[in-house]
Parts: C-alpha cells; sequence; structure tokens
C-alpha cells in the first residue's frame, strides 16, 4: 500500500496553511454545506459551464463536478513552482525557435536528430520562419503533481491548445459567491486578471507593424467539447469568437466577414489543432480551418498563438529531455522536476523496464488521452505479458515512468468527506514578458483510488487558492 | 461585427419573440373556447389557430380530428412541427449559445435558464392542468429576455440586429394574428357577445387596456384594425414595428444597405399615412397579405446585406 501526501494534514496534523478553512469547516452544518453544494451545481448549469460529450448526440451536455474543499498553496511552495514553471516555459520557446532554426541543440549532442524529424508533430513548413518575439507556445498548461514525499514533479507539457483555464476562473467565482466569508479570512490571491493578461500577451506578438491589433478567438464551433472556454475567453477579452467560415485569406491577408464587409485579423488565438488550420496545407477534408492561412502566416502577417507546430516539444519522447533543454539554453539548474523517464528506444532503458513491468507505467510515445497504456500495478499477468510483447515489437514507440503516488485532497463524496487525488495545471503566458496568474486548475479523480483526473472519465474540479503569506 | 454573428443574434431575437406569440395565440383561443359557443365554432377557432401560422396540413399529417388539446399539443411541442413554442425556446437558445460571446452573461442565462424551464414545464403536466399558466410563463420569458437586453447590453450593432429581429418578426406576427382572427371574429361575433371576442382579440397583444385608453368607446372592427395596424404608440402595432425596424437598419447602415433601407421606409411611410377606412374599402385581407409578403421580402434583403446569406 504506498503511502500518499495529503494536501490538508498528515499523520493527524493539519498544515497550517488549511488550520484557518479547517476551523471554518468544522463549524458549518451539514445541512448548509449540502444546500451550497446543490447551489454550485444548479448556478453551473444555469450559466451553461457544460462540456459536449464526443461520440454523443450533438448538444448533450454535461457538468464538471466541482468540489468546494479547495486545493490551498501557501506563498512559499508556489513561489518555487512559479519560478520553476517561468523558467520550463522559457526553455521550451527557445527549444521550439531552435528546432525551427539552426538545430543548436541538435548539433550539440543534446538530443538526437531523429527524435526531431520521425516526430509527426515536427512541421517542415514551419523551418526557418520568423515569428513575432521568438515566441511559439504562447499559452503553456503545464501539469504538476505531488508525490509521496510531497515533492513536486512535471507530468506533461501542454503547449498546443491547452484548455481549463475557463474552470480555473468560474470555480474562483462560484466559491466567492457560496462563501464569501472564507475570502474574508484567508489572504487568497485574485487570478481573475487573466483574460486581461492573456489580451495583453496576444496583442504584444502581433505581426510587424501593427500598431493596433486586431484579436480573435477561433473555435471549431459550438459542438467542440470546450466551446463553453472558448465563448467565455472571447467574452471576456472583448474579441470576437470566429469559426473558420468566418475567416477569409485575400492580399496575402486574413480577414473576417463582418456586417460591415471584410475587416482584417492580426492575431488568432485559435483553439484547433494544427491538423484543421488550413485545408490547402495540411488536413485537405477540414472544414474547419482557412483555406491559405499557412502562406499568410509564413509571411509574417498574421500571428497563431499558439504557432504551427509546437507539438514537437510537447511530446512524451521529447518530455524526458526538458531538464536538459534548460541546462542548454538558459545555463540554469531546473527548478522543477521532471518525472524519471525510460526511453524504450535505449537497450539498456528497455532491458530495465522490462525487468520492472509490474511498477511501472509505460505509455505511447506519441499517445494521449491515456490510450494505450500499461499502468503495472494496477494490471493483471496476462495484460502485463501482452503488453510486453507489444513493447518487444516497437521499442521505440514507448516510454516508460515509476508509478506516481499521486496527491490527496480531502473531497466531497457521497459516503462524506474523504480523500481523492489530484494534479494541478497552471497556464503560463508568453509574450514580450512571460506572465502567470497566481492559481491553475486542480482536477480530482472523483472514483475512489484513481488516479485519472480527466474530465470525460468523471474528473472534477475544485477551486485552487494561493495564500498572500 | 461578424455576419454569422449578426446572424445568430437576429434568429435569436425572431423565435424568442414567436415563442411569445404563439403562446399569445393560443393563451386567447383557451380564453375564448370558455364562451358559450357551439362545437363547430370551437374547431373553427382552433383551426384558425392553425391557419395563422400556415401549420394545417403538418398537422393534418398527424392528427385526424381539431381538438383544443391536440392543438396546442402540437404548437407547444410536438417533435413534428418545427415552430412550435418548444422549437423555437430551442432555437433561440441554440443561437444565444453560439454566440454567447457577444451576449452579455445576464442575456445568455435568461436563454439558456428559459430552455432548461421548458424541459421541466414540459415534464411536470403544466401545459395540461394550467395551459393558461403556461402561456404567461412563456411571454414572462420573452419579456425579461427583452428587458435583459436593453438593460445589460452595449448599445452597438448587436442590440441593433436584435431589435430587428424582434421587430421583424413582431410584425409578421401581428400581421396574421389580425388576419385570421379579424374575420374569424367578426363571422363569429353576432349579437350580444361581440365584447368578448374582439377584447380576446384584444387582449392577445395586450391591446384591451391600451383600447380603452385611445378610443375611450365600445369596441368596433374598424378601431381594432386602426390600433393594431396604424397606431405609433401601441407596441405591437405593424407602424410601431416598422419604426423599430427603420431605425435599426439606419444604425446598422453599410455600403450595400442603401436599396433595403428605402424598401423599409416605403412600407413603414405608407403605414404612416394610410386611414384605416380606406384600408377597409381596400379590404383588410388584401392589404395584410402585401405586408406579409413585404415583411418577407424585406428578412430577406436584411439576410443578403449583412448576415449570412439564406441559400448561400
Amino acid at each position: 500500500m504506498p503511502k500518499f501526501f495529503n494536501e490538508m494534514s498528515n499523520e493527524g496534523v493539519t498544515r497550517e496553511h488549511y488550520a484557518e478553512f479547517c476551523r471554518w469547516l468544522e463549524k458549518q452544518p451539514p445541512e448548509s454545506v449540502a444546500r451550497k453544494r446543490a447551489e454550485a451545481d444548479l448556478s453551473f448549469r444555469r450559466v451553461g459551464i457544460t462540456f459536449a460529450v464526443y461520440g454523443d448526440d450533438a448538444g448533450t451536455e454535461r457538468l464538471i463536478p466541482f468540489d468546494i474543499i479547495p486545493r490551498i498553496i501557501p506563498a512559499a511552495e508556489w513561489a518555487q513552482l512559479q519560478t520553476g514553471l517561468v523558467q520550463r516555459v522559457k526553455a521550451l520557446n527557445m527549444f521550439i525557435h531552435d528546432i525551427y532554426h539552426g538545430q543548436d541543440i541538435v548539433r550539440a549532442g543534446i538530443i538526437p536528430a531523429e527524435q526531431i524529424y520521425r516526430n509527426a508533430q515536427y512541421r517542415p513548413e514551419m523551418q526557418g520562419i520568423d515569428v513575432a518575439s521568438d515566441i511559439y507556445a504562447h499559452i503553456a498548461g503545464i501539469d504538476i503533481v505531488r508525490a509521496g514525499a510531497g515533492e513536486f514533479y512535471v507530468l506533461e507539457d501542454n503547449l498546443r491548445v491547452p484548455s481549463g483555464v475557463s474552470y480555473m476562473l468560474e470555480d474562483r467565482k462560484m466559491m466567492m459567491r457560496l462563501f464569501p466569508e472564507l475570502f474574508a479570512r484567508n489572504r487568497i490571491a485574485p487570478v481573475d486578471h487573466y483574460p486581461d493578461l492573456l489580451l495583453d500577451n496576444l496583442r504584444s506578438v502581433a505581426p510587424m507593424g501593427v500598431n493596433d491589433p486586431t484579436v480573435v478567438v477561433m473555435t471549431p464551433g459550438m459542438y467542440n467539447s470546450a466551446y463553453f472556454e472558448h465563448a467565455f475567453l472571447a467574452q471576456q477579452m472583448g474579441v470576437e469568437l470566429v469559426e473558420g467560415k468566418d475567416l477569409f485569406v485575400s492580399d496575402n491577408a486574413v480577414f473576417m466577414r463582418t456586417t460591415h464587409g471584410p475587416k482584417r485579423v492580426d492575431v488568432i488565438y485559435r483553439r484547433l489543432d494544427d491538423d484543421f488550420l488550413d485545408p490547402l496545407a495540411f488536413r485537405a477534408d477540414s472544414t474547419l480551418g482557412v483555406a491559405g492561412l499557412l502562406s499568410v502566416y509564413r509571411a509574417g502577417r498574421v500571428t497563431l498563438a499558439n504557432a504551427i507546430g509546437t507539438g514537437v516539444a510537447d511530446d512524451k519522447s521529447i518530455y524526458p529531455y526538458v531538464p536538459d533543454m534548460i541546462r542548454f539554453y538558459l545555463s540554469e539548474e531546473p527548478v522543477l522536476n521532471n518525472v524519471p523517464t525510460w526511453q524504450c528506444r535505449k537497450p539498456e532503458d528497455l532491458d530495465y523496464v522490462l525487468n520492472h513491468l509490474p511498477e511501472l507505467v509505460v505509455k505511447e510515445v506519441h499517445g494521449a488521452g491515456g490510450y494505450g497504456m500499461l499502468v503495472g500495478p494496477a494490471s493483471t499477468k496476462e495484460q502485463v505479458a501482452a503488453f510486453r510483447e507489444r513493447l518487444l515489437a516497437r521499442p521505440d514507440a514507448y516510454i516508460a515512468q515509476p508509478t506516481l503516488a499521486l496527491s490527496h485532497c480531502p473531497t466531497f463524496v457521497e459516503q462524506g468527506i474523504a480523500p481523492r487525488h489530484i494534479d494541478l495545471r497552471p497556464f503560463v503566458l508568453s509574450g514580450k514578458t512571460v506572465a502567470m496568474v497566481p492559481g491553475g486548475l486542480t482536477r480530482v479523480a472523483l472514483q475512489e483510488g484513481s488516479l485519472v483526473v480527466n474530465s470525460s472519465q468523471g474528473g472534477g474540479t475544485k477551486d485552487t487558492w494561493i495564500l498572500e503569506r | 461585427m461578424l455576419s454569422r454573428t449578426a446572424d445568430h443574434l437576429f434568429w435569436m431575437a425572431r423565435y424568442t419573440e414567436r415563442a411569445e406569440n404563439t403562446a399569445r395565440m393560443l393563451d386567447v383561443n383557451v380564453q375564448t373556447a370558455m364562451l358559450p359557443q357551439s362545437d363547430a365554432d370551437t374547431e373553427h377557432s382552433w383551426r384558425a389557430v392553425l391557419g395563422i401560422s400556415e401549420l394545417e396540413q403538418a398537422y393534418g399529417t398527424r392528427y385526424s380530428s381539431v381538438t383544443a388539446q391536440d392543438v396546442i399539443d402540437f404548437m407547444v411541442r410536438d417533435p413534428g412541427n418545427p415552430s412550435s413554442i418548444a422549437a423555437c425556446i430551442r432555437e433561440a437558445r441554440e443561437n444565444a449559445r453560439a454566440v454567447r460571446g457577444t451576449l452579455t452573461t445576464e442575456v445568455w442565462e435568461i436563454q439558456n435558464q428559459t430552455w432548461l424551464d421548458l424541459q421541466k414545464h414540459l415534464g411536470n403536466g403544466l401545459l395540461a392542468h394550467d395551459p393558461s399558466k403556461f402561456f404567461d410563463w412563456v411571454k414572462y420569458r420573452s419579456h425579461l429576455s427583452r428587458g435583459v437586453t436593453l438593460g445589460t447590453m452595449l448599445r452597438d450593432e448587436a442590440v441593433n440586429f436584435i431589435r430587428l429581429g424582434t421587430f421583424l418578426e413582431r410584425a409578421d406576427n401581428t400581421a396574421r394574428i389580425l388576419d385570421v382572427k379579424f374575420h374569424a371574429v367578426r363571422d363569429a361575433a353576432q349579437g350580444e357577445r361581440d365584447f368578448y371576442y374582439w377584447a380576446a382579440l384584444l387582449r392577445s397583444v395586450s391591446g384591451f387596456e391600451i383600447y380603452r385608453k385611445v378610443y375611450r368607446d365600445v369596441i368596433t372592427p374598424a378601431r381594432v384594425a386602426e390600433l393594431l395596424m396604424l397606431r405609433a404608440d401601441m407596441p405591437r402595432s405593424l407602424l410601431a414595428c416598422m419604426e423599430e425596424v427603420v431605425t435599426n437598419l439606419r444604425a446598422i447602415h453599410n455600403d450595400v444597405s442603401d436599396d433595403t433601407e428605402r424598401f423599409a421606409g416605403r412600407l413603414h411611410a405608407e403605414l404612416q399615412f394610410a386611414c384605416i377606412d380606406d384600408i377597409l374599402r381596400v379590404g383588410l385581407h388584401d392589404t395584410l397579405n402585401e405586408f406579409l409578403a413585404r415583411v418577407y421580402e424585406l428578412g430577406n434583403r436584411v439576410s443578403r446585406d449583412f448576415l449570412v446569406p439564406l441559400a448561400a
């Protein structure tokens, strides 16, 4: 039985930054808490904070469960996290720029060339193209977990179209509405200015010579699972929410169709994958994109955020090299830990993995969403044996990591309050400067023992408090 | 503003208004059905409801006879009727959802809550045991949606397109109600109960109290027609609607919309300077039919000039 770090209390001792909250919670009559939880549910439904479920009828909308016990992070822990996140995202942006230019890091022998070229997310179209401020991942969502002894690890870098920030903001709004007294008693850093930071950041990376850029948010449409967030961010920033069919390319520029004729667009915060952006360049069957967008982009006459081709840096095959990137580009030691990773393409790593399969997590390099992976401790002998065959057939398609004992946070479940596993996704904004709001999205696995925090698989969210002292 | 956004706003408003007017029409029929009258008259008045919305054929393929219960069901919730109140509320909400970032939070929440509550009302039997209460609910949600729009939204194009949708739809609906009901009432109302029929028609457009204030006299058919067509101070009259249409069209003027403005302006001016006696002499039915055709044409022109063209 592995021991889990508990965010609130360990061995019966409440951690200091939770003391005030616990005193408050003890005094709440159970029926009042139940009422507030019901109120939160109703309110989320009324506001329409829902996500669409794929494979269901179009229009099926579900709520993401919201838990009223916050995840609290003390000031000192956050300061360290923030330093590490900013450092990491800086290095990742420098890496992407390097990959699409001189490839110093390859020539220095730190990352093998085939790790770049054989990566499906590497976009040759981007080679030699300059982007504003050399920034590629304008919005990065870095997944952080805390393991057995309380140490933080970066689990994954999301540099394509990371989502979830709207839940961070709505969860906070909800907590303030339900429990205003808590915000008077605790010094909780505000996060509401995120859309402001985002707009500022997007404006700062407009194409050269554009002084008052027109920014838009581009969505695949209202049946996309994250549509609420797209609409929310466009509204909060006061910019248009466009779909591909609202845009067209003419005279080497991008325009949107408006009630007063065509209007030039300078910065596109796009929330769809590279593959769908331009049917002339990528997937020809995409009806979500804009024909000719890539050529305007390559001419530097429109900014895409995030840039095309960032996926080359958030892949599981590149992940093990991030600490070396930080050392290479910034000449600094990484502040945040990487999860130790065995690359099965290396014979000595493969050897280790094959000998320790029942205790490891083995993931497909290009996989996502928990598919094609083996969780050793949770698998039967037969499953492990079957996976061994697949691993041996294509070792270069897999990496392995130790099974992390994700930390717990007390959470309301049917039987009362019980510990559940959580993670954290803070968002890092890069433009002319790198900025963050103090907070992030805390996701919680509501099933007992489950490590899966994804909303599509029954995960919930919590408000995340960064204390100011 | 994005053409697609304007299109969604326009249709959000039209569907909201249509749901309200359908509720008004059904309510007035429920009310008059309580007057002592022959079965044939009752059936006739429910048939008229279907006639107003040009739904007799669609109804006929699903029901064998015309009864209050069936017509109400058909007009409120039948999935086979794309103009039912439920369908209008769903469409209004879907259009709002597509542009929820352009709406204020309050406007969106009203549309969303209306749709959520509709499911509840359809499930809890409110329609069966107290139809008037249900129709009142539809009306109030529509009032609320208009009020929240005016009370919270920036006075920009978004509001203009919403208002344009509201008043084009209302002009159409008032003309239809007047056309069908005027003749039905005139035929049915012979003698001492005249008053109840005309009063019900007026109430369906919130015009009963207004009539009393304006004319301070007994109800006559000519004045009813005048009130609903030519009075600029009667908020649901054709003239009042066209005034709003012209004002909002002017506000969104673009390079290609001159002709459309002229088209709307002419329709407005004709109402402004018309006199009810002339209209009745020419024939109310013909006048209203021509008006409906021109409002339809105006809607197409608005789509062509500003929105997503209907047949793209």
